[in-house]
């Protein structure tokens, strides 16, 4: 096995961008991590993109070969090839380019993420999105995707005594942070009692609990670390990637608090990084619902079960604390362009680690954790990085 | 009509009458039905029995959805709950026939052949179970 490092990074701005096509969006974000990169098209030997329902969404598959194409790139005849796991897509398109050049076969390869979520109205937005849960058996008798999480958030209240004030928490930190992020959907404060009194989508799940439809895509160029020095000063290598899998439905689990997926696949990163949780600076969690942040800094091992809500109190993981947790403001306020967000985590990993994160630069960051889920926890994919 | 037929024909024997399997090894039960026991694999091919449910179970957990999906809109609120089976399978299924606030984590409940959801104003009607409180 190769090192890997990022050598480029690119986003779009996130949000409702009505005036920006797919394509627009994808080309976008992929000629600025090549141009941050300092590489051409002749030096790319693979692309992967994520998305995971641009069928749905924009009536479009194919996207592999189309992301090369409106890249510039249809006659260098790139091997493209698109990466789907529902809101891990994009997770998983970079752990699919870091597998790909860490086995030896690709040297330089760019990993994309998108999607354009807007051109449906809500409620398909929130059917297709119902589609990353068990359709036959979840779906079927009216469980939407909010609705899943909030069986988790309601089982944590009810096992570990976590609030609803606690939940509301995590979306003013990642708010708060999200107002230091130019590329984020909100970029300003909210308050306790907005989120408190936002209208209710699956109770204890308000509006403000759940992040937004947006539009939106990010790339990256992986390269061999050996050869990252010859593109920048700045590389940041990937030491730890581990995925897992876990059931399709919510039910079918060994527990309805934990993400078995996001455990193993935690334990497959950290050791290949030869780290502990306690190693870690900073954190990218998904955050797609409040309640989620709280368990996947459970189960990633930043504390006890059931301890997610009081790490909030407590102030663990705001900027300023001792394990800053979603500093690019996380899905809640940078926005869940759901293809996009694994590779937009994996970006701010990288501007954190460059020392490029501006306002919300975390102080001394060295080793960073990006964490990406695909459902209610059937798909995790989890990557640590560190400056080289 | 926005599906194929089929794909519902397909799971009316376990929708309708709450039938799942057991593993001939283990005697895991499961539903629905799978085609093998994820604790014996290998050694539950071919050893799987269909076996009837009795529908009855506790609430684990529940929300109480507000914003529903298009073809569930006119029956929001709505209690959604995931039911722990007394063979030991879970399920997701909408709680009825009980006030919202009485809705709670750990009140039993047993199974009732319900109307899901309708495929526009022509299209097939789907049915299945939901669940109300156990007298």
């Amino acid at each position: 096995m190769r090192d890997v490092a990022v050598i480029g990074v690119g986003l779009t701005k996130f949000g409702e961008l009505w005036d920006k096509s797919f394509r627009q969006l994808i080309a976008e974000a992929g000629s600025k991590a090549i141009l941050d990169a300092k590489i051409e098209g002749k030096d790319i030997d693979a692309l992967y993109v994520g998305s995971m329902s641009s069928g749905r969404f924009v009536d479009q598959e194919h996207v592999g070969a189309l992301v090369a194409e409106v890249s510039g790139f249809s006659q260098l005849h790139i091997p493209a090839t698109r990466v789907e796991g529902a809101c891990a897509s994009g997770g998983l398109a970079v752990r699919e380019g870091y597998l790909s050049i860490a086995s030896g076969m690709n040297d330089i390869v760019v990993v994309g993420g998108i999607e354009k979520m807007n051109d449906v109205g809500g409620s398909a937005a929130t059917e297709i999105l119902a589609t990353a849960s068990d359709q036959e058996w979840e779906a079927f008798f009216g469980a939407t995707f909010p609705a899943i999480y909030a069986l988790i958030a309601t089982r944590h209240m009810y096992e570990y005594g976590t609030t609803k004030e606690q939940l509301a928490q995590v979306a003013v930190k990642n708010h708060a942070n999200g107002a230091f992020n130019p590329y984020a959907q909100y970029q300003s404060p909210i308050s306790l009692e907005a989120v408190m009194k936002a209208t209710m989508v699956a109770y204890p799940l308000g509006l403000m609990d759940c992040s937004p439809v947006s539009d939106g895509a990010a790339s990256l160029v992986l390269c061999a670390a050996e050869k990252a020095k010859k593109y920048t000063d700045k590389p940041v290598k990937i030491i730890g990637s581990g995925q897992a899998s876990d059931t399709l439905a919510l039910h079918g689990r060994r527990d309805i608090c934990t993400l078995d997926a996001t455990v193993y696949a935690a334990k497959m990163a950290y050791k290949q990084a030869n780290l502990t949780p306690k190693d870690i600076d900073f954190a990218e969690v998904h955050d797609c619902f409040t309640i989620a942040e709280i368990c996947a800094i459970e189960d990633l091992g930043f504390v006890k079960k059931g301890e997610g809500g009081k790490a909030i109190d407590n102030k663990i993981t705001t900027l300023d604390g001792s394990l800053p947790v979603n500093t690019s403001g996380g899905l809640k306020a940078k926005g869940h362009p759901v293809g996009a967000t694994g590779v937009a985590q994996i970006v701010e990993l990288t501007m954190q680690l460059r020392g490029e994160a501006g306002k919300r630069q975390v102080k001394d960051a060295k080793i960073g954790l990006a964490h990406n889920v695909g459902g209610s926890g059937a798909t995790c994919v989890i990557h640590i990085m560190e400056a080289m | 009509m926005k599906e194929g037929v089929a794909r519902f024909w397909r799971e009316i024997p376990q929708r309708y009458n709450f039938i799942g399997n057991k593993c001939g090894t283990c005697e895991r039960v499961f539903f629905p039905p799978r085609e093998s026991c994820p604790d014996c694999r290998r050694k539950s091919m071919g050893k799987m029995k269909e076996t009837k449910l009795s529908g009855k179970g506790e609430v684990v957990t529940y929300t109480i959805i507000h914003v529903g999906p298009e073809d569930f809109e006119e029956q929001t609120p709505y209690p959604i709950a995931i039911i722990k089976l007394e063979e030991g399978p879970q399920v997701t299924a909408q709680i009825v026939d009980c006030p919202l606030d009485e809705v709670k984590i750990g009140m039993k409940v047993e199974s009732t052949f319900r109307k899901i959801q309708q495929d526009g104003h022509t299209g097939a009607i789907y049915y299945g179970y939901k669940f109300k409180k156990l007298r």
